[in-house]
């Protein structure tokens, strides 16, 4: 057996069907810890009062909305290099995920923005590039949605993901390279993270949810579009009238 | 713990439109999510199965295929 075995979208639909219980247990009881972590013990901040704790929801968010970014760009380019359906399904089940994650790091951003800059909404880069971040999964789902061919749909939108990539670094380092009313990162690998210790435990939790619901979610998509697509085979039917 | 009263918990500090504003939301996207996902797969449940197509089959492709 090699690894190669589970591109089969055959036999992975039931080995995903294993696992998402699994990731969802872990999303609920992640949610909870974070969520107690974060607006039961985490501190009060002393420049922001309590507007702060959206950061325990809105950097999850954020990071989410581009490691799925990369994570469907991947599978795209996969499925666009080797011709494997099973990437390709991946690809279109994580955009849907992705472009939620984004939706909720711009509004829960806004209503961040308002108590503490005083707007809604500026066109600076951090938050513009993330806009197109939400256009580009949008732009993903309609040109597949708009091509008739799945496979044709694949390449396509394969294609304007592989293109999209380049706006992901752009939205990491905006802070850094433009003057933006967005602050810099407070968690980084290359140095000590500029926050008290309970509200960077309460985050690492809540980004550890936010993963593990999104591989729930993105799995149980993938499921629901093999079996879409696979509709006419002879193990979909039988698992169709065994139901 | 930072609380005294539910009251108080619910107005953080005079920021409870802006914090439940996205937990909440972010309740409803999942909640959202889960649905939209629910209904496709019962959309799938009511598809008549059309003809039979073998092409991608494990079972049915020669032995050095599958």
């Amino acid at each position: 057996m090699s690894w190669t075995r589970y591109a089969a979208p055959q036999r992975f639909y039931p080995l995903a069907g294993r696992m998402i219980p699994w990731f969802a247990v872990l999303a609920l009881l992640l949610t909870l810890v974070g969520l107690a972590i974060g607006l039961l013990l985490a501190p009060t901040d002393h420049q922001q009062g309590e507007a702060y704790r959206i950061i325990f929801v809105h950097v999850p968010a954020a990071w989410m909305s581009m490691i799925i970014y990369l994570a469907m760009a991947f599978w795209a380019a996969v499925g666009l290099m080797f011709n494997t359906r099973l990437a390709s399904m991946l690809a279109v089940a994580l955009a849907p995920t992705g472009a939620w994650m984004t939706f909720l790091a711009l509004w829960t951003g806004a209503l961040w923005g308002k108590p503490t800059w005083g707007t809604w909404w500026v066109w600076d880069a951090r938050l513009t590039s993330e806009l197109i971040l939400l256009f580009l999964y949008i732009g993903f789902m309609s040109l597949h949605a708009s091509i008739d061919d799945e496979r044709r749909a694949d390449r396509a939108a394969a294609l304007l993901a592989l293109v999209g990539v380049v706006n992901v670094p752009i939205i990491y380092f905006s802070v850094q390279w433009w003057n933006t009313l967005h602050q810099g990162a407070s968690v980084s690998l290359t140095k000590a993270p500029s926050m008290a210790t309970t509200m960077l435990w309460g985050m690492l939790v809540m980004a550890l949810a936010f993963w593990m619901y999104s591989i729930a979610a993105a799995l149980a998509r993938t499921r629901t579009i093999i079996l879409e697509r696979e509709h006419g085979t002879r193990w979909v039917r039988q698992l169709m009238e065994a139901a | 713990m930072n609380w005294s009263s539910v009251g108080e918990f619910l107005a953080m500090g005079g920021y409870g439109l802006y914090v439940w504003g996205s937990f909440g939301m972010c309740a409803a996207v999942v909640a959202a999510e889960c649905w939209g996902l629910a209904l496709r797969r019962k959309a799938l449940s009511e598809l008549p199965l059309d003809d039979l197509d073998d092409r991608n089959d494990l079972n049915e492709r020669p032995a050095h295929e599958a």
